[in-house]
């Protein structure tokens, strides 16, 4: 497996009461497929993807990237594991302003401590796989909704992650361009042999998933192969 | 720094702005300490410029503070420090601030009071009872060269030869046999023989003044700290270097708040850059290397324009000295107490929370 949440608990404080965001959630995720966790607001979703990304250290339970368990991993070694196992998709591009499409995606190389410049032939050939090889000398404010959204899957691929954890990735674009994105989200996927959960609220996108989970109240209620 | 140069350009008027305000203040600080050092100068460099390191003065009483304008020194006292062990010259010299003329004109100068062949004056064997040594600026405001005439307070004096730009409390020097300078100065109550200002001595390394000055009533300082036996020199400066330590800290305190307004505005592509894997420690030194570009480029401008202001203005009236000390060590300080300043504030990227970057919070 290249990701594993086993009996994940995690509460938030609330005042002076503990909220369960997440009660003994298990899933795992082989490599090659996608898993798209659906679930009404507030039911718990992005806390998973949360924990999964190792932004939260959950009160109970085991996270395991790619064979290494997270638990007892200080801070910077928990940064160098999402530097290099994990890709995040966030639901809001997340570009750096002052970035083209193609250094959006070197910059990844140099978080690494790699040269930016020889990294541009990867970050070139992500972008075409994204279909913007025609974008790459473009900042964001000259790019739309969804080429926005696809320079972020692009980055997310940038070193060659095991883990793809995608939050919410069509919640700001019409049905053609989330469609568009979904597809291309499977498709590399696929071709990239990532272990890929996809946090969603629109139903119509299951059909692209290998296995959806469903959350509710913070309980996994139904890890099963999509229909 | 590969995000932190592409912020410097993308965000040009930004920067532009900052970069301008640390131009115009190290332009002002550089004009400041330029000036600074030059009105120090005009105050100080016929002391500093004797071949002395240490000055002995009349004693004090009731507490004052030491001063060239209030000391007399006997020629007893001379006699006793020339003897005492470790000093190996002292040389009595009188200072006093008095009026020459030379024709139609006329200037405020100080007369230095040597014995003939005294080293303290350049050309110090050419002065006697007739003859003076002037000071460049002395000989320029009265229109005088080797050979000429001038009036000092009514006695009579050829000008034996120009040297030097020595200058006292703002005039300058003009270089008297002892003799021609008791005529001059105002009469001392002192009836035990010849009187003058100061004793300036040359001192050993071994030499122990404390008791010698006990004996002959006298306290030693150093030709150093004998400048702020000049009330005008003391006064001054001090006035100055406040505007100075004011300037170093308003820079610090305006890079400070600039890059504090700036961390706040970027924290949430620090979150992504942190949610991305990037360490803080990278993103620290991100942050402090675009600082430090923007205040290296915006000192070196404001030090070059204030260097390009001392050359025009050296020669002229104004009393600007144009050296290392007044351009660089300004240049360098700004440049430290800025970088702290904008370290101060970027630390605030640390507190920043990658889990921001997740969800639609940004």
């Amino acid at each position: 497996m290249s990701l594993e949440l086993t009996d994940i608990t995690l509460t938030y404080a609330d005042g002076e009461t503990r909220l369960t965001a997440l009660d003994r959630v298990s899933l795992q995720i082989p490599k090659g497929t996608l898993t798209a966790v659906v679930g009404p607001s507030g039911s718990g979703k992005s806390s998973l993807l949360a924990v999964a990304a190792t932004l939260i250290t959950p009160d109970a339970g085991t996270v395991t990237i790619d064979g290494t368990p997270t638990t007892g991993l200080s801070r910077g070694e928990l940064t160098e594991l999402r530097r290099h196992r994990i890709g995040i998709v966030f639901q809001q591009p997340n570009l750096l302003p002052s970035l083209t499409a193609a250094e959006q995606l070197q910059v990844m190389a140099r978080i690494d401590g790699r040269s930016a410049r020889r990294a541009r032939g990867r970050a070139l050939e992500l972008l075409d796989a994204v279909g913007l090889a025609d974008r790459a000398h473009r900042r964001p404010h000259q790019l739309s909704g969804g080429q926005r959204q696809r320079v972020n899957i692009a980055r997310a691929l940038m070193n060659d992650p095991t883990v793809l954890l995608v939050d919410e990735p069509t919640s700001a674009l019409d049905h053609e361009r989330g469609a568009a994105v979904i597809e291309l989200i499977t498709r590399l996927t696929h071709q990239r042999a990532t272990a890929t959960v996809l946090v969603t609220h629109d139903s119509t996108h299951l059909t692209a998933a290998d296995r959806t989970a469903e959350v509710h109240d913070g309980r996994l209620r139904r890890p099963a192969p999509a229909g | 720094m590969f995000v932190a140069w592409r912020d410097l350009r993308f965000a040009k008027g930004r920067f532009a702005l900052m970069g301008t305000v640390i131009v115009l203040i190290t332009l002002l600080v550089g004009l400041l300490s330029g000036l600074t050092a030059g009105l120090g100068r005009q105050n100080v460099s016929a002391i500093t410029g004797l071949p002395a390191d240490r000055i002995a003065f009349q004693a004090p009483t009731g507490g004052q503070a030491l001063s060239y304008s209030d000391s007399t020194v006997t020629a007893r006292q001379w006699r006793q420090w020339a003897e005492a062990p470790g000093v190996e010259r002292a040389e009595p010299l009188g200072i006093t601030t008095t009026r020459a003329t030379a024709g139609a004109r006329s200037t405020a100068v100080s007369a230095f009071g040597v014995e003939p062949g005294s080293s303290l004056a350049p050309d110090g064997g050419r002065i006697d009872a007739r003859s003076a040594v002037l000071s460049t600026t002395a000989a320029d405001e009265l229109g005088l060269v080797t050979g000429g005439a001038l009036n000092l307070a009514g006695h009579r004096l050829t000008v034996a030869a120009v040297r030097g730009d020595a200058s006292f409390s703002h005039t300058p020097v003009v270089w008297t046999s002892l003799d021609t300078w008791r005529r001059v100065a105002p009469p001392t109550d002192r009836s035990d023989g010849p009187t003058a200002t100061v004793i300036a001595l040359r001192t050993t390394s071994g030499a122990g003044t404390t008791e010698t000055d006990r004996r002959t009533g006298t306290r030693t300082v150093t030709t150093g700290d004998s400048l702020s036996a000049i009330g005008s020199y003391t006064s001054e400066n001090g006035s100055l270097q406040l505007m100075r330590g004011f300037l170093f800290a308003i820079s610090a305190l305006v890079i400070g708040a600039f890059f504090t307004v700036w961390t706040i505005q970027r924290g949430g592509d620090v979150a992504v850059l942190k949610a991305l894997g990037a360490s803080t420690a990278s993103l620290l030194r991100d942050a402090l290397g675009q600082a430090v570009v923007l205040l290296v480029g915006g000192t070196l401008a404001g030090s070059g324009i204030a260097a390009a202001v001392g050359v025009l203005v050296t020669g002229s009236d104004v009393p600007f000295l144009l050296s290392p000390g007044t351009v660089l060590l300004p240049a360098a300080v700004m440049v430290l107490l800025g970088t702290l300043g904008a370290g101060l504030s970027i630390r605030r990227i640390t507190s920043v929370d990658p889990l921001t970057a997740l969800g639609s919070a940004r």
